[in-house]
């Protein structure tokens, strides 16, 4: 087999499990478990194999056109360099752990059967997006994960939270969608052709006319994808999905897709400085932002869910500075310990009956009843806050050190101002990267009070997938490091003494500040009674996080945020936890410029509608009805009347005609 | 014979099944007055027939094979048309056509209020 036909079958496999799982899925519930999961683990067989022969060599092209489609042509063609194999290969590997722990996670729910078609139809939408070289096929797969996403969020769709929270995510993305196909419109019309090597031919001649214009465009709808900075608050509310529909998310599709898209159009983007400096104002504020708002949340998901926010402000800060090969490595070590976290974090909702970390913090031996979790999380979480030598430290140093390297003027393709604000911001976030880590590390594992409910061991299928993960989580970033420069642009990713020292020390101090402020605050917890658990903590997993996640409004008061006085974060953060926890704001903000405005437009028009509009069709139907309700006299029901009536018409209908022809 | 006598014969046989037709009350009679104005238009295809092939050398006689066909459609005619009645009277008790007005307009029900109601219930 060829290796492009091996790669036309990546995102084939896929969508063909999906198609059928939604065909069968009724009809043969036996099927659904395998079409779930055999079509992915081929896809990553097939995705790997790719990757083996590709090498990180020449490119690998190959197109062909099904109908002409007039002035710019459209065709379907595979752009696979080392960027897309590697990537290809980490969704394909996420997508395959999502699937075999979903058996697990939702093996009671009802709706298995279309979820996991949907999980399929997802994979195989980011894979297309990851194969692709003709943008607008890039963004059938683009918009395929939006849609799907809409409908995995919304899952449990008898909560409203989760329905309100699929149908902002499906809106805030489809807002930033829209600039994003008119970028895609002017980039193909001003480089003539949508091929990605054609468009970067362009870019290197000199052949696009508006690159700011074009830059700016594509980023709103990579900033609603990827969850930057404003476009963000969709991706908290998120967590009303299901926990392995968060992992698939946050890990490796829908979110990496934003990036990922920038990696490969990156000198597009370097053709305009001016878009540069917003990529990196961009990636600074989500970064910061997104770390002082996880230092406030209560509800582990969305503690995680800041958290990918902030990392993916790394990765885009990576590409502020021109540096594509640091942003995907840290692409590829993020998604394998995101997808860890996220997954552990289903365990230990199933096992806690709560989604809450103040809850969490007041049970005593939750570890002892998931250690799988436990260790494999201990090691995400390290390797999130970037401690060497797990794997997030090599790929978050590598962004820094691209970011010092641009800051002190060694290169030319990147604005030294974006350098600055990138390292800066990326200082800044690691420490509260490794604040937040401990944070949730020490409420959910060290909580002080009356035991965890224990309801036996977590099934195989989970618990197996989180060692899987855990192995890349440790050692990916140290075993990469070196080899990867060949994958992709050949720069050099190893880290640099100055950034480590300071990333290292700052992720340290943020550590042991916390863990001091926790030391203080833990001797609170005992006073304040425990808060919400799930009523059947027996069930399914799926059933008992849904129930946590219904119940967390009521009992807090609030979906992400709980009055406990024993919170590290609430001490760390002083005056500003209070905006933390609601996100600083933004979300009341939108709803006051956009959401309000737009309602009152809608009851401004019902008005016009009901009042205005209707009542010239009311008095234009009143005529009408007068002469009908004349005319209606003459049914009398009597049949002789009726031909009496005939009769004298007759009658006058001849005359008529003898008089016309007799001529007088 | 000419003309003029089954002409005019065939006149009065009309009038008086018009006459039976729209003042008759029972439906019955209604029905045979039916048949009468039938028998006129028969009589008058009979004798136009006649007096037309006399003139004509050779002829189809049409009007009289018209006829034959005017009766046949007469007997089906009558025959639903009691069983019609008979099926009313079994219903009703009666066959007088001024009682049987299911047909007629009713006093006017909808009003311009209730319209608007059921406007605003089916946008809702």
């Amino acid at each position: 087999m060829t290796t492009t036909t091996l790669a036309v079958l990546v995102p084939l496999l896929p969508f063909l499990g999906a198609a059928a799982g939604l065909l069968l899925g009724r009809t043969a519930p036996g099927f659904v478990r395998p079409l779930a999961v055999l079509p992915t683990l081929a896809a990553l067989a097939a995705a790997a194999l790719v990757a083996v022969r590709q090498g990180g060599d020449q490119a690998i092209d190959a197109h062909t056109e099904l109908t002409p489609t007039g002035s710019v042509p459209i065709e379907f063609a595979l752009h696979i360099d080392g960027f897309a194999a590697l990537v290809a290969v980490l969704v394909a590997f996420v997508a395959a752990c999502v699937q075999i722990y979903s058996t697990g996670y939702l093996r009671e729910d009802p709706r298995y059967p279309s979820y996991a078609a949907l999980v399929s139809l997802f994979t195989s939408a980011m894979l297309l997006v990851v194969y692709s070289g003709d943008l607008i096929v890039l963004l059938v797969g683009w918009e395929v994960m939006g849609i799907c996403s809409y409908f995995l969020v919304g899952h449990y769709w008898e909560t409203p939270e989760a329905r309100a929270a699929s149908l902002k995510a499906f809106l805030v993305t489809k807002l930033g969608d829209v600039p994003f196909l008119i970028g895609l419109f002017a980039l193909g019309t001003d480089a003539g052709s949508f091929r990605i090597t054609r468009v970067l031919g362009a870019v290197a001649s000199g052949g696009i006319d508006h690159p700011t214009l074009i830059a700016l465009l594509l980023l709103a709808g990579v900033a609603g994808k990827s969850a930057q900075f404003p476009l963000h608050t969709w991706l908290p509310d998120a967590m009303a999905g299901p926990t392995p529909v968060s992992a698939l998310i946050h890990a490796a599709t829908m979110v990496a897709a934003g990036v990922y898209f920038i990696a490969r159009l990156l000198p597009v983007f370097e053709a305009s400085q001016a878009a540069m400096v917003v990529l990196a104002v961009m990636a600074a504020v989500t970064m910061t932002g997104s770390g002082l708002a996880a230092l406030a949340q209560d509800d582990i998901k969305r503690v995680l869910a800041y958290s990918t926010i902030g990392q993916l402000g790394y990765m885009t800060g990576a590409l502020a500075v021109g540096d594509r090969g640091a942003a995907v490595f840290h692409l590829l070590s993020h998604g394998a310990f995101k997808a860890l976290l996220f997954l552990a974090a289903g365990v230990i909702i199933h096992a806690a009956g709560t989604n809450s970390l103040a809850a969490m913090s007041r049970m005593s031996h939750l570890r002892d009843r998931v250690p799988d979790a436990y260790w494999t999380m201990t090691v995400a979480l390290l390797a999130l806050a970037a401690i060497p030598p797990f794997s997030g430290f090599f790929s978050k140093e590598s962004v820094l050190g691209a970011a010092e390297h641009v800051a002190t003027g060694h290169t030319d393709h990147a604005p030294g101002a974006a350098g600055w604000i990138v390292l800066v911001a990326g200082l800044l976030t690691a420490l509260l990267t490794a604040a937040y880590a401990t944070r949730l590390w020490l409420l959910a594992f060290r909580g002080r009070g009356a035991e965890a409910p224990d309801h036996g061991r977590q099934p195989l299928t989970m618990t197996a997938v989180l060692w899987v993960l855990a192995v890349p989580s440790l050692a990916f970033g140290g075993l990469a490091y070196r080899s990867l420069p060949g994958w992709f642009d050949g720069r050099d990713l190893t880290p640099t003494l100055l950034t480590s020292i300071l990333g290292t020390g700052l992720a340290l101090v943020g550590g042991l500040l916390t863990y001091g402020a926790w030391q203080r605050t833990s001797a609170l917890a005992a006073r304040i009674p425990l808060g919400a658990v799930a009523a059947h903590p027996e069930d399914g997993a799926g059933l008992v996080e849904a129930e946590a996640i219904a119940s967390h409004e009521p009992v807090y008061g609030n979906i992400a945020y709980a009055p406990d006085a024993a919170d590290p974060g609430r001490l760390l953060l002083g005056p500003l936890y209070r905006h933390a926890a609601v996100g600083f704001h933004l979300d009341a903000l939108y709803s006051a410029l956009f959401v309000r405005p737009v309602q009152a437009g809608a009851s401004l028009v019902r008005f016009l509608d009901r009042e205005v509009v209707d009542t010239y069709v009311q008095g234009a139907a009143a005529l009408p009805r007068l002469l009908g309700a004349a005319v209606r006299r003459a049914q009398t029901g009597n049949v002789q009347t009726y031909v009496s009536a005939l009769l004298a018409g007759t009658v006058v209908l001849a005359v008529a005609v003898l008089l016309v022809a007799t001529g007088a | 014979m000419h003309l003029v006598y089954p002409a005019v014969l065939s006149a009065l046989l009309f009038c008086t099944g018009l006459y039976g037709v729209l003042a008759r009350r029972n439906a019955i009679l209604v029905l045979m007055s039916v048949e009468l104005m039938l028998n006129a238009v028969n009589l008058n295809l009979v004798a136009f027939d006649v007096w037309l092939s006399r003139a004509a050398e050779e002829t189809l006689h049409s009007g009289q094979a018209l006829t034959l066909f005017t009766i046949a459609i007469a007997a089906a005619e009558i025959g639903i048309g009691l069983a019609i009645v008979l099926a009313v009277y079994r219903n009703r008790g009666t066959s007088d056509i001024d009682k049987l007005r299911d047909t007629a307009e009713g006093p006017e029900t909808e009003g311009p209020d209730t319209s608007a109601a059921e406007k605003a219930e089916a946008t809702a």
